[in-house]
């Protein structure tokens, strides 16, 4: 392979016809073919020489990045002028060209009106550097601070929750199944897993230290308790620090028996407290969740299709919260599920079975479309969209039968409602343009002709979305040039809102990479689900879901990496001020010497 | 054969001197055969052997192409004048032999030799295509200048160089079969031929301007050598055309310098034989004039042996460039007669005085009383006297020191991490002061930025017109210069027009050092902030600079390949030490100040005699650019760290290799010692700070005295067992290491989002 590699160092060389272009960009106009292949050499030759120049520079730079500066450095060196205006830190904006048998790449260089400068308002003065200490270890043990990697990369845990359970395979195995089967909910789901927990458990040292002791009450009792704010904080700290793996087990465990107790008791603010829980470990990226899924699956399950979830189903907004775990429920299946576990066809499975019974009450209805509507426009058009008409004779006989009960018309209401709003937005995509209310009825039957209008609400949002999309684009990339490239394409195809640039299906807004945290501390998720809980929810929902597309579309991969940077920056800054107080005060360095 | 031994010189050059007479030619060009196959070391007896066995057989080829040539084109007239004229002049029976032989049998020289007769047959095919002109060049000066004897010489020894490309690979592969079917103990000795040769049977065909053979040949045989060499290996696949030679400093050191190569007697003979048997002149003609092959008596090395020591640039140093003796021992600690009084006041206030006391004079005792006979006399370079104020820092010292924590394995130190942040990839030397009391960082921008890790912040001092207000009678006279209002933790010094990339603090702390990008070496004070002296001297990026232990002098090392030794108060280097084949990328003083040792991109370390200039160490055996070096405390080590992840550590006084320890991933760029000298720290581009046992990995150590004389090392691989921890940092590469006087570890780098 070092052989293959080596070969192609050697003949590597800038081909013939980027001479001539170059030639023809000073204005030789006829440069000979042998001209060109002399060139072309030399310049190949003295092209890697800098570049191997540059190297030396950025080695001496404690880099592992090239930058353009290490360029200029090594032009220098060989008393070359170096290249101005090249400054940049990420990358270089090269655009492409092709057209009469060439292809170009060129650095685009703007006309720039001087008074437009003048007139912005200047950035923020960039921070200065500044000196931080901490323990990176104390006699020989590194302390697990959020100023250190995670005690165990995500890498090591899944090794440690691996590794053993080829070590002690005999025995153990009924234990196994028959934890699996007294989780209930998913009988199917986490039956391997299992295994590897039961088996693991004997290995494993539980032992938490007394800080850790302390920071699990503090943090468990937060999240239940009744202050909002101590809630955040705690939220906060569960979905970024890094040394919680071993008390995981711990969080787990709080999470499946609280939602089973509480379920039972049907305490709605204690559930979505817990499921806000199960987002905030999701969103903890030093976590390897898989070994917990058993426990957690089911939890979420739970609050997605019980009958019941509080004491007044009539008053309460219960489908609030079955909406936010149906989006948790989505977010695991695309984080976790394998060709081995096969959580989403499993989940999937569970959610049609319980949807095709005619005893399934509503409200276990309404959770089971919703489960299956988050996982995507695709299982919307396969499972969902075939089964409108059958479902809309229900509402219908519900609707306009006799009175049976309030319950079952406010059930069958949201899950009205709840078609509508995911259907309509599929629907717009897959059929073409002319919206027939005749036509509609014939295909979805009762649903038929609401789904119009809906369908045609939705184009018109889509379309005005575009118009804000480019505007928006505009005013963030407006010092990128690459970006409007990407820009022009965007506002062709934003019509029917592709979400292939994204790579997040727009509808399952929640795992957008937490837009908001930089400006405002608390998650998404709270705010909605105050909002839905204040006010009708249907509507607000809508505007929730606009915030977060516009969010989404108006960022193609360019600039979405350049929020990354930004929010990691913004991390970097928030670190100081974020409370340790949850851990013993490091000790003062300097007091040392 | 003049112009392949005189490789250097212009084929055109050649062409011009043929036509001038000069009568002694064809003798002169056998005479320096002989100059130069006598140098070879060990083979100075059989010298003359080798002259008629290597070099008629070279004249006997190319006579015999150009017979074969004259007779193809029916010249039978030329053939007949330049047999008679071969056969005369040289008188030797060999030839005269040789050259029938080579008239009866039609061409195919050096009879039964399959190589020889590829040769042969090659070369007349190259004849064939070659130019008429060069033909006719040859019939006319052979049929026109009869008695013209150099002329032909000339002629053909150009004309040899024609033909000869497309043989290299064969003489290549030839000699890569032979070694591969020697026996195993040899193989390993002899393989270490392959990359030499392979470099330069390269540079020869692209200085000869035969482009497409050299490629051949380079994409035929680069996949064959040491992974350790790709490095060299790329640079050489870019350099293809003659011209690019001239400005590639690096590839023309590799020309002009030796190779040098450690190969036992009896693998030497074994090559030596085969080379004659096959007439494989070409290889044999490289190996005599880049290559120094150190021959030495006994045990051939095995293959882990060799690769421990090679990898640099240019070969492995010589045995004789590590004779020298080297004064390793530590100086007498100027004797002090205050401390003692003092510090017994001072441990007296302080509770429990008994225990504290003992250790104090131990440590004061052992040094003053004991002679080191490795120690350098106290005078061998004049070391700047103790100011009083040094003195009282000494008493500090010895203070803390009592106070110092003794590592050892199971007693690790902490390690305090000192993260820049917002530093956004700008940072690029740290250095601390002794007494861990300041930071300096050099960053990309130019600055260089000194912090304040104490509450003690920094301060001016006053002006000159406010310094006349002040009472200079008054006893806190050093306290008063200084103006409060500038008093702040941080202060910027600007003045570099290029990255910093070296820092370093005089003991004293009263000075700063900062090495950059523009070529100079920058000494600022930290009492005014402001630099004092810009030296210049350093044409290219200065890498590195370090004060020495004792102050007043420092060394610098940068991309001009020489390292240069200034005193502060000159503006001009006292010693230039040049021998580096590519950048000085570190420098680091000895303990003693006697000594300096110096990293470079060339693989190798030299250790330099402040005295005289001397280069009195090689150390070869890294295998990436060296970034990172440090004394052990008592001066008997030296560590070493590279961009290939590897520490080496190295015994002074012998000249060994002692020792390797593996575990980084990426280039080191600091390494320490513990204030005893029990933990060596190490620090990496990968994020982590690694611990190190260097007490067992200097105890395990046997110096016996054949490994001494040999200088052949048995490295065991125990780095696993020699690490004692590993610490990651999350995204911050480690820049710089630094022992606090009570054994404390502070480590320090750029937090990298």
């Amino acid at each position: 392979m070092a052989e293959e590699r080596r070969q192609k160092q050697c003949s590597v060389s800038l081909p013939t016809e980027s001479m001539k272009a170059m030639a023809e960009s000073v204005g030789v106009g006829q440069l000979q073919e042998e001209s060109c292949a002399a060139l072309s050499e030399e310049v190949s030759y003295r092209i890697k020489e800098i570049a191997q120049d540059a190297l030396k520079f950025m080695r001496h730079g404690k880099r592992r990045k090239l930058t353009t500066n290490d360029i200029d450095n090594a032009l220098k060196l060989k008393n070359v002028e170096p290249l101005y205006g090249f400054q940049s830190q990420e990358f270089i904006p090269f655009r492409f060209a092709s057209g009469g048998g060439r292809e170009l790449y060129f650095y685009e260089e703007k006309e720039v009106d001087l008074s437009d400068i003048i007139n912005t308002p200047l950035p923020r003065v960039p921070l200065d550097v500044s000196l931080k200490a901490h323990w990176l270890s104390i006699e020989g043990v590194q302390p697990s601070i959020p100023e250190n990697p995670p005690p165990a990369p995500k890498e090591q845990q899944k090794v440690e929750s691996t590794e053993p359970l080829k070590v002690v395979k005999p025995g153990q195995e009924e234990e196994g199944t028959i934890q699996g089967k007294s989780q209930g909910a998913t009988p199917a789901d986490g039956k391997g897993k299992d295994k590897g927990l039961i088996r693991l458990k004997p290995r494993s040292t539980h032992e938490l230290s007394v800080e850790q002791q302390l920071y699990y009450k503090e943090i468990t009792e937060a999240c239940v308790g009744s202050c909002e704010a101590k809630r955040a904080e705690a939220l906060q700290s569960i979905a970024t620090d890094p040394g919680l793996y071993q008390m995981l087990p711990r969080f787990s465990t709080f999470i499946s028996e609280g939602v089973r107790v509480n379920v039972v008791q049907n305490n709605l603010a204690l559930l979505i407290y817990l499921m806000r829980m199960v987002k905030a470990l999701m969103d903890n990226p030093t976590l390897y969740l898989e070994k917990y899924l058993h426990e957690l699956i089911p939890a979420v399950v739970t609050c997605i299709v019980s009958k019941q979830l509080c004491l007044r189903p009539d008053v309460d907004n219960h489908w609030a919260l079955r909406d936010f775990a149906a989006r948790l429920m989505a977010q695991s299946c695309k984080t976790f599920s394998t060709t081995t576990n096969n959580i989403q066809s499993r989940i999937t499975k569970t959610f049609t079975k319980s949807w095709l019974d005619d005893k399934t009450q509503w409200t276990t209805r309404y959770g089971c479309i919703a489960g299956l509507a988050e996982l995507g426009p695709d299982v919307i058009k396969t499972l969902i969209l075939p089964r409108l008409t059958v479902e809309g004779a229900r509402i219908k006989a519900v609707m306009e039968g006799p009175v049976v009960s309030n319950i079952d018309k406010i059930g069958a209401d949201h899950v009205q409602s709840l078609l509508l709003k995911h259907c309509a937005s599929v629907i717009a995509k897959i059929r073409p343009q002319p919206d027939n209310m005749e036509q509609y009825r014939t295909d979805y039957g009762y649903l038929g002709p609401m789904l119009c209008s809906h369908v045609m609400k939705a184009r018109t949002q889509a379309a005005l979305q575009a118009q804000q999309v480019n505007r928006t684009t505009l005013t963030i990339t407006q010092p990128r040039p690459t970006l409007t490239v990407s820009q022009s394409g965007l506002s062709g195809s934003a019509g029917s809102r592709t979400p292939s640039i994204i790579k997040v299906p727009s509808s399952l807004t929640l795992m957008t990479p937490r837009p908001g945290t930089p400006s405002q501390p608390s998650p998404p998720a709270t705010k909605y689900i105050v909002m839905a809980t204040s006010a009708g929810a249907s509507s607000t929902q809508q505007v929730f879901q606009d915030f977060h597309s516009v969010l989404h579309s108006s960022h193609p991969q360019g600039s979405l990496s350049l929020i990354g940077v930004t929010l990691n920056s913004m991390n970097l800054h928030l670190q100081p001020h974020r409370s340790l107080a949850l851990f013993p005060a490091p000790l003062q360095p300097c007091s040392l010497w | 054969m003049a112009a392949v031994q005189g490789g250097l010189a212009d084929t055109n050059e050649e062409k011009d001197i043929k036509t001038e007479p000069s009568s002694d030619g064809f003798g002169n060009n056998n005479a320096n055969d002989g100059r130069v196959l006598s140098t070879s070391p060990g083979s100075s007896a059989s010298a003359g052997i080798n002259k008629s066995a290597t070099g008629a057989p070279e004249d006997q080829q190319t006579l015999l192409a150009v017979l074969q040539f004259l007779r193809k084109n029916k010249l039978t007239e030329s053939v007949e004048i330049l047999r008679r004229e071969a056969g005369l002049p040289e008188d030797s029976p060999e030839l005269k032999g040789s050259d029938s032989s080579g008239a009866g049998s039609g061409g195919a020289a050096g009879s039964g030799d399959k190589e020889g007769g590829d040769a042969s047959s090659l070369l007349s095919r190259v004849t064939i295509s070659s130019s008429a002109n060069l033909a006719t060049t040859v019939t006319s000066s052979v049929t026109a200048a009869g008695e013209d004897q150099p002329d032909v010489n000339v002629v053909l020894s150009a004309y040899n160089q024609q033909g000869d490309p497309p043989l290299y690979q064969v003489y290549y592969s030839g000699l890569k079969k032979f070694i591969e079917s020697v026996l195993d103990c040899h193989r390993a000795e002899l393989s270490q031929l392959f990359y030499p040769l392979f470099v330069h049977m390269y540079l020869e065909l692209v200085y000869n301007n035969h482009e497409s053979e050299a490629k051949a040949f380079f994409e035929k045989f680069s996949g064959d050598q040491e992974c350790y060499y790709e490095d060299d290996l790329r640079v050489l696949s870019s350099l293809s055309k003659r011209e690019h030679m001239r400005g590639n400093e690096t590839l023309m050191d590799f020309r002009t310098s030796k190779f040098v190569l450690r190969i036992s007697r009896d693998s030497y003979q074994l090559l030596k034989r085969h080379l004659q048997e096959r007439q494989n002149n070409q290889i044999w003609n490289i190996i005599q004039e880049h290559l120094y092959i150190d021959i030495f008596d006994g045990m051939p090395r095995s293959k882990g042996q060799i690769d421990a020591m090679s990898g640099s640039l240019a070969g492995e140093g010589k045995r004789e460039a590590n004779k020298a003796k080297v004064y390793y021992g530590l100086l007498k600690e100027p004797e002090i007669e205050l401390p003692l009084d003092d510090e017994d006041e001072e441990a007296e206030n302080e509770e429990g005085k008994p225990k504290k006391k003992k250790p104090k004079k131990d440590s004061m005792g052992s040094k003053s009383k004991k002679q080191d006979p490795n120690a350098p006399s106290q005078t061998r370079i004049p070391l700047p006297e103790l100011k009083d104020s040094d003195k009282l820092d000494k008493i500090m010292y010895m203070k803390e020191a009592t106070k110092r924590i003794r590592l050892g394995p199971d007693n690790l130190p902490s390690i305090c991490f000192y993260s820049f942040l917002n530093a956004y990839q700008g940072l690029t030397a740290v250095d601390f002061t002794d007494d861990s009391s300041l930071i300096a960082g050099g960053f990309a921008d130019s600055t260089v930025r000194v912090w304040s890790v104490t509450p003690k912040k920094l301060r001016k001092v006053k002006s000159a017109a406010d310094l006349n207000l002040i009472d200079k009678e008054s006893d806190d006279v050093l306290e008063r210069i200084m103006d409060e209002k500038t008093a702040s933790e941080s202060k910027i010094l600007y003045g570099h027009s290029g990255p910093v990339y070296g820092i370093s603090f005089s003991p004293d702390r009263n000075y700063l050092l900062s090495s950059s990008e523009d070529g100079t070496v920058r000494l600022w004070s930290l009492q005014t902030f402001t630099c004092l002296v810009g030296y210049k001297g350093h044409n290219y990026p200065v890498w590195d600079t370090h004060f020495s232990p004792h102050g007043y002098y420092f060394v610098s090392g940068g991309h001009d390949r020489v390292a240069r030794l200034w005193a502060t108060d000159h503006y001009q280097p006292l010693r230039m030490f040049s021998g580096h084949l590519a950048d000085v990328t570190c420098t680091r003083f000895h303990p003693n100040s006697n000594y300096v040792a110096t990293g470079s991109s060339d693989r190798t370390i030299r250790l330099w005699d402040v005295l005289n200039g001397n280069c009195v160490r090689i150390f070869t055996g890294h295998k990436g650019p060296i970034h990172a070096l440090a004394f052990s405390p008592n001066g008997k080590f030296l560590a070493s760290g590279a961009t290939d992840g590897r520490v080496l550590l190295w015994d002074i006084g012998h000249g060994l290799m002692i020792g390797e320890l593996k575990g980084h991933t990426d280039t080191i760029y600091s390494l320490r010692f513990s204030r005893d000298g029990e933990i060596l720290a190490s620090g990496s581009m990968d994020n982590t700070v690694r611990l190190w046992d260097a007490m067992k990995a200097f105890d395990d150590l046997e110096t016996d005295d054949f490994t001494a004389a040999t200088g052949h090392v048995h490295l065991q691989d125990n780095s696993q067992e020699l690490l004692l921890g590993t610490y990651m940092s999350k995204s911050t590469p480690v820049i710089h290491l630094h022992f606090t006087r009570r054994n404390l570890l502070l480590a320090t780098g750029a937090y990298n989002p």
